[in-house]
């Protein structure tokens, strides 16, 4: 299932967050989106997912989600969203009780995602009592348990510690390289967006707007963290940010 | 003395090895039982051996050793039962319904904007009202019988309830709301697993305050129309200037107050494993 976005603007009261957005977010790929902060990525995000309506243009769904897909745009949070009162098992299994699903097919389904997020030996332990690294893959096991048709990713490592961030990194790209999903990975860092892009949009500061696509070839799995080829796209994207960075520095915060 | 002032003033000094002074001291609860043991000691100790020697006139306080007599034999003349059990059965029906009334309500106030609107300013309307002042009204609405009470006492800890509830209810972590959205759960599904687990350790803190004020009011409750009742007993007791016996009732509140802020810790414990 591939997503079309056409024309989209997305106003908050009479300032404007989005600008004229085109996209096309490919089935089976990773789009990455940088920009510098209060840009609107996340807000474009919630409008991907649906948790907002845009002021104007569209967003279409074109072919149907997997047989299996049990929530077509899930997400997968900055902060984790773990219900601290369920063990790790109970929180996958919190979106698999509103789907009439024999226990059996629940069991496997969380057996499955347990496994590949290598966090079989953590079933029963609580949140309280998990690094922020396992908080995260729980939060990746939750939204793969309902496979879905394309994960939608808020910064899901700024509040990791950068080694918890790179071997995050390396497992999620082992998931995808197993079995390819379509992901928008949303990031203000360089490294990331290259690492895990296929395609990789940069947005300009709010009215976020987008002012650069470039397409990565290089296989996923064959890309490293110190990489050469990556240096490069890494940096011809700082040198496109960096004004706007610097501009949003520069600006008051109109809260 | 000489090096001691060389010291003071020489920063870089490499003989002296003085450990860092700790300065993180307090502000940490911890749970030192045997102090409330002591501080209870100490104060009936101070009252026994006033009132023993004469420096507290026994008009003022009875003796406690007296009060425990007279607590002696309330429970072997069977008295004691007779005035805790209908105590207890109003206590526990009247905040029964209270409460469960308050949650419910409270969580609804938390949940729709319009039900807030309308009910908000009835709450605070009521909640500074002294229930006690009801009584006549509840006795014409109920009778003189245990209708009255139960009302009495359901709505003195209805008030605490709903306003702890909706509290609790705001403050549950909206990115735990947003993220069943986006999961596709259903709106029951958000109530039952997000939002109240996420309420409880403000609903159950509320209750605290709610079974406190239950207790205050059964003795309200018991001035009228009550032949048995600790509330009866102490009122009885008042009225005839009987200190002993009035001390009498008032501890044994006190220990009914102590039974449930124990079991609300109890609960506490079990059902919030799951916080820092
Ligand atoms: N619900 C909202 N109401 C009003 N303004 C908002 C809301 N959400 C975001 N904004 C504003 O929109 C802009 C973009 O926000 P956001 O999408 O969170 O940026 P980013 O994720 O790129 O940092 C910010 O200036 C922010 O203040
Ligand atoms: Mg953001």
């Amino acid at each position: 299932m591939n997503i079309q976005i056409n024309n989209l603007s997305h106003f908050y009261d009479d300032s404007k967050v989005l600008n004229d957005i085109n996209l096309e977010i490919m089935d089976g790929q990773i789009l990455s989106i940088i920009g510098p902060s209060g840009c609107g990525k996340s807000t474009l995000l919630r409008l991907i997912g649906g948790l907002e309506k845009p002021s104007s243009g569209e967003i279409t769904q074109i072919g149907s989600p997997p047989l299996d897909c049990l929530n077509a745009m899930t997400y997968i949070f900055q902060d984790f969203a773990l219900l601290p009162w369920r063990t790790v098992e109970e929180n996958i299994s919190l979106v698999l009780e509103d789907h009439s699903l024999s226990s059996e097919v629940k069991r496997s389904v969380i057996d499955d995602v347990l496994d590949r997020t290598k966090l079989k030996d953590f079933s029963y332990a609580l949140p309280k009592q998990l690094s922020g690294g396992m908080k995260q893959r729980v939060a990746i096991a939750r939204a793969l348990a309902v496979n879905p048709a394309v994960l939608l990713m808020d910064e899901p490592l700024s509040a990791l510690d950068s080694q918890t961030r790179e071997l995050l990194l390396e497992d999620f790209i082992n998931l995808w390289h197993r079995k390819p999903f379509t992901a928008v990975y949303i990031t203000h860092n360089l490294s990331e967006a290259v690492r895990l892009g296929h395609k990789i949009i940069v947005l300009s500061r709010r009215p976020g707007k987008i002012i650069e696509t470039i397409n990565i070839e290089k296989p996923i799995v064959d890309r490293k963290s110190i990489d050469k080829d990556l240096d490069q796209y890494q940096k011809y994207l700082w040198d496109i940010m960096h004004d706007e960075a610097r501009a949003t520095d520069a600006e008051l915060l109109n809260v | 003395m000489s090096s001691k002032k060389h010291n003071s003033n020489s920063s870089n000094n490499i003989n002296i090895n003085k450990p860092v002074p700790f300065v993180g001291k307090g502000y940490q609860p911890k749970t030192r039982r045997w102090m409330s043991y002591f501080v209870f000691f100490i104060i009936i100790a101070i009252l026994e051996l006033g009132t023993t020697t004469g420096v507290i006139s026994s008009l003022t306080m009875p003796k406690p050793s007296d009060v425990l007599g007279t607590i002696i034999e309330l429970f072997e003349s069977g008295l004691l039962f007779k005035h805790l059990m209908p105590s207890t059965l109003r206590l526990v029906v009247g905040a029964l319904i209270g409460i469960s009334l308050g949650i419910t309500i409270g969580t609804l106030i938390g949940l729709f904007s319009y039900i807030r609107s309308g009910l908000v300013p009835v709450i605070a309307a009521i909640f500074p009202i002294p229930k006690i002042a009801l009584l006549p009204l509840f006795v014409i609405w109920f009778g003189i019988g245990e209708g009255s009470k139960y009302a009495l006492i359901a709505l003195g800890s209805f008030t605490p309830t709903v306003v702890a509830t909706y509290g609790a209810v705001d403050n549950v972590d909206r990115t735990l709301i947003r993220m069943g959205q986006s999961f596709g759960l259903s709106w029951i599904s958000i109530v039952y697993k997000i939002v109240l687990p996420g309420a409880m350790p403000g609903i159950l803190s509320g209750l605290r305050i709610s079974l406190a004020i239950a207790i205050i009011l059964l003795v309200a409750a018991e001035m009228l129309g009550a032949e048995y009742g600790i509330g009866a007993y102490i009122l009885e007791a008042g009225s005839l200037y009987d200190l002993e016996r009035l001390f009498a009732g008032v501890t044994i509140l006190s220990v009914l107050g102590i039974i449930v802020s124990v079991l609300i810790t109890m609960i506490e414990q079990k059902i919030l494993k799951w916080r820092i």
